[in-house]
C-alpha cells in the first residue's frame, strides 16, 4: 500500500487531522474523508469549476490539488456559508440565487458560490460584463447564466447593504 | 381565502438544501464497508474479443473481485428493447441492444470490458492498468453516409448490413404535389452529434441488505420505477424487494434515461453476490463515451411550393445514426420525422428513413431527441424557397401556419408515443407576430443592418418556428395526503433532474388544499413512496404528473369536505378551505385545522366505515389519450467578427406557448437553459472522430460547452393555448429551448452573409467552418459567369 502522510489543515474553521495517501485529491479528501459532499465533482480537470473552494481565501478548483498541499492551511467549504438549510438562515449570495432562480439541478452551484464570493468581495458593484467573465470559469448547463448574473448582481446589492 | 399558487411567481422549496451544499447526490452516499468499481473499456470502436486476463489483478491489494462478461453466467444477457417498433406498415426493425459486459466483440470505444472491485476506487483503477483484453481490431464504421455502403464492415455479424430500421410513412400523394408545383427545392443536410453534458456525471451505488431481504439502489435515473421493475426480473427478485431511489440528479437530459446501462445491471449483481455495498462513478472521461449520445442525421429533402410559397408538399429520405446498439426502438427517428411537419399545413408528406448501426456509443433522446432534426430540415427548407421566391421569410411562415379552426389537427402519421400525430391545440401567428415586433424585424433589415455594415460590422437576423409533441402517456400517478401536522406529502414515480418539481407539484396541490407550497412535502425518485410511473422524459412531468398530482390533490380536497361538512354539519357548498384550515364561509371561529381532521379520519378507536378509507389520502392517475402540443417562435440578431467569425449574439427572443403556466420564473429557467443547450449544439459543441473511431476530443477542455460570455440574456414572452385534453391545460416546456436553435443559427448566419449567397446546410458549425463556408461560398460567386 501506498505510504500516508499525516496532515492538519483547517476546514471551514475546524483543525482536521487525517494521514492521506499524497495522491488524494483535495476534492476526494473533502467529500470522502470528511464527509463535506456538498463541494462537487463534474470534470476532475479542472474546467467545470463545481468543486471550488477556498484555500486561505482564494477560489480554487479542489480536483487539481492534492489533500497534501493544504497542510496547514485554511479551506473553506460551501457548507461553511449557511448553519441550516433554511431561507432565513442562508447567506445572502445563497439567498441570491434562490430568489433570481439561478440553480436548477444545483449540482454546480456550490462551485458558483465559491468562486463568485471572493470575486463580490473584490468587486462590491460588478458590471454584467465583469459578472460575465467571473461567471465564465464556471460550467452550468441548466440554466444558460442568466439568473446566475442576476442573482450575482442581487447579492451584490444585498452585501452592500449588510457590508459593516 | 389564499392567493392561488398556480401561476405564481413561487420560490423553490428545494433550493435551501441545494444552495447549502446538504442535498443528497448519488455519489453523496456512503455506507460502511462500501467497494468502488471501476471498468476496463474498450480502446477499440470495433475489434474481435478474444479473451479478458483477469488473473493477476485478483492478487492486488486492496481488490476485492473482478469479473468479465463470462463471470455473469446466466445473468449476462442483452439490455430490453425499451421502445418497440411504433405499428407503421412495413417498418424495418432489427432488434440489437446493448450488453452488460462486452463478449465476442467490441462495438464502440468505451464499451465496458470487465470491471474491478476495490476498497478505494484509487485501488480499483490501478488495477485496470494490470487487466488485459485481447482484442483483434477491426475496420469500424465510423462515417454514416458510408455505412450501409456494399462492402461496409458490419457491427452486428449475424445482420446482412449496418441497417438497424427502415420506416416510411406518407400522408397525402407527394408525387401529385410534385406534379403541381411551381417549384420544387432540393436540398441536402448534415445534423452532427452531441453529449448531454449534465454537470454530474452517472452513478450507482448498489446496497444488499441480506436480513432485511432487500436490495436498495442509488441511481443517477430519470426513471426510477422501471429502473426497479427491470433489476427485479433480472435479479430474481420481488418488486417490493428492490427499492431504487433517484436523488437529487444533476442535470439529466435525456441520457439519463437510457435503459439500462451496463453499470445499472453489473452493480446491484456485484452487491449482491459480495455481500457489501458497491459505488461505481462515472468519471467525465467515461462519460463521453459511455453515456448515450444524440443526433447524427443526415436528410435529402424536398419541398413542393407555390409561386405565392404555399407548401404543397414534402419529401424527405434520411440516415439517422443509432451508433452500435439501439435500446430506444425508432424513437429518435420518428421524432424527427414528425416534428419536421412543424406548425405548418403540409398536405402531402413523404419521409422514409433507415437508421444505421455505427460503432459509436448508442444513441438515445437528448433534450429535443431529434426533433430539432426535423425543424432544421423544415425551417431550412422553406428558408431556400423564400429565397428563390423572392417571399419574405417570415411571411411564407405566415402563409403556411395552420389556424386556429384546424385544431385538434391530424397529420395521419405515427408520432413516437404510437399515437397518431395530433395536435391538440396551438395558434402561430400571435407568437410569430409578437417575436417579429419585439426583435424589430422590419426596422432591423430596412434601418439597422445597412447602418452596421456600412460601419464595417457582419449583423444578421433570424425568426424560426417549431412545435413540440410534449406529455406523452401512458401515465404516471401520484399520492397525495394530509398528515397529523397539517402539511401535506405528495409522492410521484417521476424522477426530478433540476426542473423545480418540488415545488411546482406543491403548487398544484396547494391551491386545492388552501395551504401554503412550503408546507407541501413532494417526493419524486423513490419506489418505496411511489412504485408506479414511467418518468421524467418527453416534456412530460408537469403534464402526466402533474395532471395526477392534481387529480389527486382534487380528490383529499373532496374528503376534507365530505368530513368538515359531518363534523361542521353545514353543506359542502358552504365550507372553504384556506391558511391550512377548512371552515364555514366567513366564519373563522368554525374553522379546523387539517391536521386536526387528518387526525380525526385517522381515528384509534371506532371503525372507519366499509367502503371509506381511513385517512386523508388520494392515489390518482392520469394518462392522456394523446400529447399536447407546445409550440414557439425564436428570434435573435447575431454580429460575426468578419476577421475571426466569432459570433456575439445581440439580442435573442423566445415566444413560447407551452398552455397554462404553474410556476413563470421555472418556465423561463427551462426555456433559458434549453436556449444555452441549443446555442451550444449549434456554434460550440461537435463530436470529432478519427477514421477508426476514437473519440478526439473527449475532454471538456477540448467539448467546448458554452459559458456565461456565451449565452446572451434571452428575451420571453408567452402566448397561452391551454392544453384541452388535460385538466390543468399545461403543455411540456422542458426541451422546447434547445429544438429551433440550429435552424435559426443557420438563417441568422445566412443573413449575415447573404452578399456572398451564404446558406448553411449543416449543425454543428464553429469559427472555423463557418470561415470555410463563407469561402467556399464566396468562390461560388466568383466562378459564376457574370
Amino acid at each position: 500500500m501506498t505510504t500516508r502522510l499525516p496532515i492538519t489543515v483547517t476546514v471551514n474553521g475546524e483543525a482536521r487531522e487525517r494521514a492521506v495517501e499524497p495522491r488524494l485529491l483535495l476534492s476526494d479528501f473533502l467529500r470522502h474523508e470528511l464527509g463535506l459532499t456538498g463541494t462537487h465533482v463534474g470534470c476532475e480537470h479542472g474546467v467545470c469549476g463545481a468543486c471550488t473552494v477556498h484555500v486561505d481565501g482564494r477560489a480554487v478548483r479542489s480536483c487539481l490539488l492534492f489533500a497534501v498541499q493544504v497542510h496547514g492551511r485554511e479551506v473553506a467549504t460551501v457548507e461553511s456559508l449557511a448553519t441550516e438549510a433554511r431561507p432565513e438562515t442562508l447567506h445572502p449570495l445563497q439567498q441570491a440565487f434562490r430568489e433570481a432562480h439561478a440553480l436548477q439541478c444545483g449540482f454546480c452551484t456550490p462551485g458558483f458560490l465559491m468562486s463568485l464570493l471572493p470575486f463580490l468581495a473584490e468587486n462590491p458593484d460588478p458590471s454584467e460584463r465583469e459578472i460575465r467573465e467571473a461567471l465564465s470559469g464556471n460550467l452550468c448547463r441548466c440554466t444558460g447564466y442568466q439568473n446566475i448574473v442576476a442573482a450575482v448582481r442581487l447579492a451584490a446589492v444585498k452585501l452592500r447593504e449588510t457590508a459593516p | 381565502m389564499t392567493t392561488r399558487a398556480f401561476g405564481a411567481r413561487v420560490l423553490r422549496n428545494e433550493d435551501p438544501r441545494l444552495l447549502a451544499g446538504q442535498a443528497l447526490f448519488v455519489d453523496d452516499v456512503a455506507l460502511p464497508g462500501m467497494l468502488h468499481a471501476a471498468f476496463l473499456r474498450s480502446d477499440y470502436a470495433h475489434g474481435r474479443l478474444n479473451g479478458v486476463d483477469l488473473g493477476a489483478v485478483r492478487e492486488r491489494p486492496g481488490v476485492v473481485a473482478v469479473y468479465a462478461a463470462e463471470d455473469l453466467g446466466d445473468y449476462w444477457r442483452p439490455g430490453p428493447l425499451l421502445v418497440p417498433p411504433p405499428p407503421i406498415a412495413r417498418a424495418v426493425f432489427h432488434e440489437r441492444t446493448q450488453v452488460p459486459l462486452a463478449k465476442g466483440k467490441v462495438r464502440h470505444v468505451g464499451e465496458p470490458i470487465a470491471v474491478v472491485v476495490a476498497e478505494s476506487r484509487y485501488l480499483a483503477e490501478d488495477a485496470l492498468a494490470d487487466l488485459y483484453a485481447d482484442v483483434e481490431p477491426l475496420p469500424a464504421v465510423v462515417d454514416l453516409a458510408g455505412a450501409l455502403a456494399a462492402g461496409a464492415p458490419r457491427v452486428h455479424d449475424d445482420l446482412e448490413s449496418n441497417l438497424a430500421a427502415h420506416v416510411i410513412q406518407e400522408k397525402g400523394d407527394w408525387e401529385a404535389a410534385r406534379a403541381a408545383a411551381d417549384r420544387v427545392i432540393e436540398r441536402e443536410y448534415l445534423y452532427d452529434r452531441g453529449v448531454a453534458a449534465a454537470i454530474e456525471n452517472r452513478g450507482v451505488v448498489a446496497n444488499w441488505d441480506a436480513r432485511g431481504d432487500e436490495l436498495t439502489i442509488w441511481d443517477t435515473t430519470q426513471a426510477p420505477v422501471v429502473i426497479r421493475n427491470g433489476l427485479a426480473a433480472m435479479l430474481g427478485l420481488s418488486e417490493s424487494q428492490v427499492r431504487v431511489i433517484a436523488p437529487f440528479i444533476g442535470g439529466g437530459f435525456g441520457p439519463k434515461i437510457m435503459m439500462f446501462y451496463p453499470e445499472e445491471v453489473v452493480i446491484p449483481w456485484i452487491a449482491m453476490r459480495l455481500g457489501r455495498p458497491v459505488k461505481w462513478i462515472e468519471d467525465r472521461r467515461e462519460n463521453f463515451f459511455a453515456t448515450s449520445h444524440e443526433r447524427g442525421q443526415i436528410h435529402r429533402a424536398k419541398i413542393a411550393v407555390t409561386r405565392e410559397g404555399k407548401i404543397l408538399g414534402v419529401h424527405d429520405r434520411f440516415l439517422h445514426d443509432t451508433g452500435a446498439y439501439a435500446p430506444y426502438g425508432l424513437t429518435v427517428p420518428i421524432n424527427s420525422q414528425c416534428t419536421l411537419l412543424g406548425p405548418y399545413d403540409v398536405p402531402n408528406y413523404y419521409s422514409e428513413f433507415e437508421a444505421v448501426f455505427t460503432n459509436k456509443p448508442i444513441v438515445t433522446p437528448y433534450r429535443g431527441a431529434g426533433r430539432q432534426h426535423g425543424v432544421f430540415v423544415i425551417e431550412r427548407l422553406l428558408d431556400a424557397a423564400a429565397r428563390e421566391l423572392g417571399v419574405d421569410r417570415v411571411e411564407i411562415r405566415r402563409r403556411n401556419y395552420l389556424t386556429p379552426d384546424q385544431f385538434p389537427h391530424d397529420h395521419e402519421i405515427i408520432y413516437q408515443d404510437f399515437a397518431p400525430l395530433t395536435y391538440d391545440s396551438g395558434d402561430y401567428l400571435p407568437a410569430l407576430e409578437k417575436a417579429v415586433e419585439r426583435i424589430g424585424y422590419r426596422r432591423f433589415l430596412a434601418e439597422e443592418k445597412p447602418r452596421l455594415e456600412a460601419a464595417g460590422k457582419r449583423v444578421g437576423l433570424g425568426v424560426v418556428s417549431y412545435v413540440e409533441g410534449t406529455g406523452i402517456g401512458p401515465y404516471e400517478g401520484a399520492r397525495v395526503t394530509v398528515e397529523a401536522s397539517g402539511k401535506v406529502s405528495v409522492a410521484t414515480g417521476v424522477g426530478t433532474q433540476g426542473q423545480g418539481h418540488f415545488t411546482s407539484f406543491a403548487q398544484v396541490v396547494a391551491d386545492q388544499l388552501g395551504v401554503e407550497v412550503a408546507d407541501v412535502r413532494v417526493t419524486t425518485g423513490d419506489t418505496r413512496e411511489f412504485h408506479w410511473g414511467c418518468g421524467t422524459f418527453a416534456s412530460r412531468g408537469a403534464v402526466v404528473a402533474g395532471n395526477a398530482i392534481h387529480a389527486a390533490g382534487v380528490a383529499v380536497r373532496r374528503k376534507v369536505l365530505k368530513l368538515a361538512s359531518e363534523i361542521l354539519e353545514v353543506a359542502e357548498d358552504d365550507l372553504e378551505l384556506g391558511g391550512g384550515k377548512v371552515q364555514v364561509k366567513g366564519a373563522p371561529q368554525s374553522a379546523i385545522p387539517l391536521g386536526e381532521l387528518a387526525a380525526r379520519a385517522n381515528p384509534l378507536r371506532g371503525a372507519v366505515e366499509p367502503g371509506t378509507e381511513p385517512g386523508l389520502e388520494s392515489t390518482q392517475y392520469f394518462g392522456p389519450k394523446a400529447g399536447s402540443t407546445a409550440s414557439g417562435v425564436h428570434a435573435m440578431i447575431v454580429e460575426v467578427d468578419p476577421e475571426t467569425l466569432t459570433l456575439e449574439i445581440k439580442r435573442y427572443v423566445v415566444v413560447h406557448d407551452c398552455g397554462r403556466v404553474i410556476n413563470p420564473m421555472i418556465l423561463d429557467g427551462q426555456i433559458q437553459g434549453g436556449v444555452a443547450q441549443g446555442i451550444g449544439n449549434a456554434f460550440y459543441e461537435q463530436l470529432h472522430w478519427s477514421e477508426d473511431g476514437q473519440l478526439m476530443n473527449a475532454s471538456f477542455m477540448d467539448y467546448l460547452l458554452p459559458t456565461a460570455t456565451d449565452v446572451p440574456a434571452i428575451e420571453s414572452d408567452h402566448v397561452e393555448t391551454p392544453a384541452p385534453w388535460n385538466e390543468l391545460g399545461v403543455k411540456g416546456a422542458g426541451e422546447a429551448g434547445a429544438i429551433p436553435v440550429g435552424a435559426l443559427f443557420a438563417q441568422a448566419l445566412d443573413d449575415a452573409f447573404a452578399d456572398v449567397g451564404l446558406e448553411i446546410r449543416e449543425i454543428p458549425l464553429s469559427p472555423n467552418r463557418l470561415f470555410e463556408l463563407v469561402e467556399e461560398a464566396r468562390a461560388a460567386i466568383s466562378s459564376e459567369p457574370p
